[in-house]
């Protein structure tokens, strides 16, 4: 079992996630996390999967996703060869007394408080997801009231696009 | 098409079987009115959700202005690439309301470009293997009938002398009668098409699905150097790895290959089948298809189907249900064209038989169209016979019946120490029951003529009688021998190897290398 990044560019269609998602769930596979947002063109989405699991079951699910008719390109995304990252807003307990501790801490991953208030702070990060588990573990000596994640978005290092290469071969079947 | 709700949902089963074979289908369904829709209307249901997994694509239409594009991206789909079902569900406002009538130019489908052109590289390396093997064989699935490239696979099959066993939903794609057509593979194939499989060095899988069925439990991989490769665009075998896959059309790919095995053969370079031939022809003569006469004087099924394939013909249309009768129909009438034998291969849809006759039929008009169908399966879909007699569409059924949910009470007998339970339908007289139904009456009830065989010397008369009829719909009741089985049989979970020819009878294997 290992650690897979793959980035779907998928057409803007009602459904495209519940189909997408339903080949994972079909063969058993836990998506570890996905995120889903609009690209540079209009109609076009980028979902950003990362899924454990070995690598001929994802060699199987990833032809199959290749196969549904909203799915423009699908790509892995290598973690040297590619940026990585996650977006986290955490609520901290930080009292008078262990405000300045928490604050600290956020410092020192750079991270920023977004929301105060007498007992909690709000603090958001962003980074690789072992930076903010990091974040995350320096923090719950001080009580965490609860936290959410983005869940990963990646692009490939260099110069090339995945939405560019893909479009030309649209400008070509048209 | 069908309504919205249970009209919908009835087409599930269609759908799945049509998704299994990849057969070209659109069906369209009634919604809601779009504002009701998620409300739990009245005769609602989600079709889109519920068919997703068994659809190729599917589609939500809420504006009127939107039905012709999609129609036409649904046709688009569904016949093209690896071919499949495609639902269009339109909402009742939709369907209600006018727009202008606009057929698109063009289609707009960035995410769907089947791969059609083979890799030229994959080919010419196919050609040099097909050339270099001892013992090849050509594995021959239904998607060579959906491509249309029966012509193209005779004429790569004559030009190497490589053996070609057929599937189930290949049956006919290869002429049974030309010498190098060695059977159909499978839990209930040839001695000699299992074993080619079995014992090859090369197989050339041309667009199977290489169903469990095929090739079962251990020992998949026979030999060490076995070669499947799989030419259509699903993405290469979905349950065998392949050696070298090669993505494309079929008839495309094996257009190429022609093209390639001919250049390597110009150049001296050609296959060596001798060897494997003679052993081949051994288990040919050795173990080849037959029955047992049941000796209590009752009919045998088999004789019935190999009766009825030979006085309709290979120009007649074969459609099986599911069970043994199917398994019969594909080993006792020999199929000399693409398309002669219809069945549910995948999804096993037992009441296929009756209303695939019906669209045979109306597909083609001129042919005579035989639907082999079992006591079981007549039951599930029997009242497509009043379609047939109101819309004078006159099919041919010879239910085969032998009073039992056959293929199961044979697992009940081999594998469940005879404890038969729910397997007895009551179709067939015996202990001085009755007929529950009696399909003479029931066919009649329908607007058809029934007839009904009950003795070995009336098989012929019979048919020929039923052959004798072409303004109505025939149903013959062939009431048989309820011991048959099918044979030869690879059990469950074991090896190909394990085939019997008969109940406890194993074939011997030449020993060889």
């Amino acid at each position: 079992m290992s650690r897979h990044t793959l980035s779907v560019l998928v057409e803007d269609t009602p459904g495209i996630l519940a189909r997408a998602s339903s080949l994972f769930s079909r063969r058993g596979f836990n998506i570890d996390s996905l995120s889903v947002s609009t690209t540079e063109y209009a109609g076009l989405s980028r979902m950003t999967i990362v899924v454990n699991c070995d690598l001929h079951p994802l060699e199987q699910v990833t032809k199959q996703l290749n196969k549904l008719v909203n799915v423009v390109k699908i790509v892995e995304m290598d973690t040297t060869a590619s940026v990585q990252r996650e977006l986290l807003l955490v609520k901290v307990k930080a009292d008078a007394s262990s405000r300045t501790h928490v604050l600290q801490t956020a410092e020192l991953f750079r991270a920023h408080v977004v929301d105060v208030s007498p007992d909690v702070v709000v603090i958001e990060a962003t980074g690789d997801p072992e930076k903010l588990d990091a974040l995350v573990k320096n923090l719950e000596p001080f009580g965490i009231r609860e936290l959410v994640k983005s869940g990963l978005v990646a692009l490939g290092r260099g110069p090339r696009s995945i939405t560019d290469r893909s479009l030309r071969a649209v400008d070509r079947s048209a | 098409m069908a309504t919205s709700g249970p009209g919908a949902t009835n087409l599930v089963t269609p759908l799945a079987d049509a998704h299994m074979d990849s057969v070209p289908m659109v069906a369209i369904t009634g919604q809601v009115a779009s504002p009701m829709i998620g409300t739990d209307a009245f005769q609602e249901a989600d079709i889109c959700g519920i068919t997703m997994p068994i659809t190729k694509h599917n589609f939500l239409v809420k504006n009127v202005r939107d039905i012709p594009r999609t129609v036409a991206e649904a046709f688009h789909i569904a016949s093209t690439g690896r071919p499949g079902p495609v639902l269009v569900d339109i909402s009742k406002d939709a369907l209600q309301a006018s727009a202008d009538f606009a057929w698109p130019e063009r289609l707009d489908l960035p995410g769907y470009r089947p791969v059609t052109k083979p890799h030229g590289k994959q080919v010419r390396e196919a050609a040099r293997m097909i050339s270099e093997a001892k013992r090849p064989v050509l594995y021959v699935g239904g998607g060579v009938l959906r491509a249309g490239a029966s012509a193209e696979l005779r004429v790569l099959a004559e030009l190497t002398g490589v053996p070609v066993v057929t599937t189930l939903m290949a049956r006919g794609v290869f002429p049974d009668s030309h010498p190098l057509c060695v059977g159909m593979p499978g839990m209930h194939g040839d001695v000699a098409a299992v074993g080619a499989l079995q014992k090859a060095d090369l197989i050339v899988a041309l667009a199977p699905a290489s169903r469990p069925r095929h090739r079962p439990a251990r020992q998949l991989r026979p030999r060490r150097q076995g070669r499947p490769r799989r030419h259509r665009p699903r993405g290469d075998l979905q349950n065998r790895h392949a050696d070298v896959p090669i993505v494309g059309d079929c008839r495309e790919v094996l257009a190429d290959l022609v093209v390639a095995v001919r250049a390597d053969q110009e150049k001296g370079r050609e296959g060596d089948y001798a060897a494997w031939w003679s052993q081949l022809n051994r288990l040919r003569t050795t173990y080849p298809k037959g029955f047992d006469e049941p000796t209590d004087g009752s009919l045998s099924p088999q004789a019935v189907i190999q009766r009825l394939g030979r006085i309709a013909g290979p120009e007649a249309s074969y459609v099986a249900g599911v069970g043994q009768h199917q398994m019969w129909a594909a080993q006792f009438i020999d199929y000399e064209r693409p398309g002669a034998f219809m069945n549910s291969g995948g999804l096993g849809t037992m009441g296929f038989s009756v209303p695939a006759a019906l669209g045979a039929k109306v597909g083609d008009p001129d042919r005579v169209v035989w639907s082999v169908d079992g006591d079981g399966c007549f039951q599930m879909t029997n009242q497509e016979l009043a379609t047939c007699a109101i819309e004078g569409v006159p099919i041919k059924v010879a239910v085969v019946n032998n009073g039992n949910l056959g293929m199961v009470r044979q697992w009940q007998t081999l594998f469940y120490e005879g404890r038969y339970s729910n397997t007895d339908l009551q179709t067939a007289p015996r202990d001085e029951k009755v007929r529950i139904p009696d399909f003479v009456r029931l066919s009649e009830a329908y607007g058809c003529v029934g007839l009904r065989c009950e003795r070995p010397e009336d098989i012929d008369a019979t048919i020929e009688k039923a052959m004798s009829i072409d303004d109505v719909p025939v149903v013959v009741d062939f009431t048989v021998n309820h011991d048959a089985m099918v044979w030869p049989m690879v059990g469950p979970g074991v090896s190909n190897d394990s085939i019997q020819y008969a109940r406890d009878m194993a074939p011997t294997w030449e020993h060889e290398d």
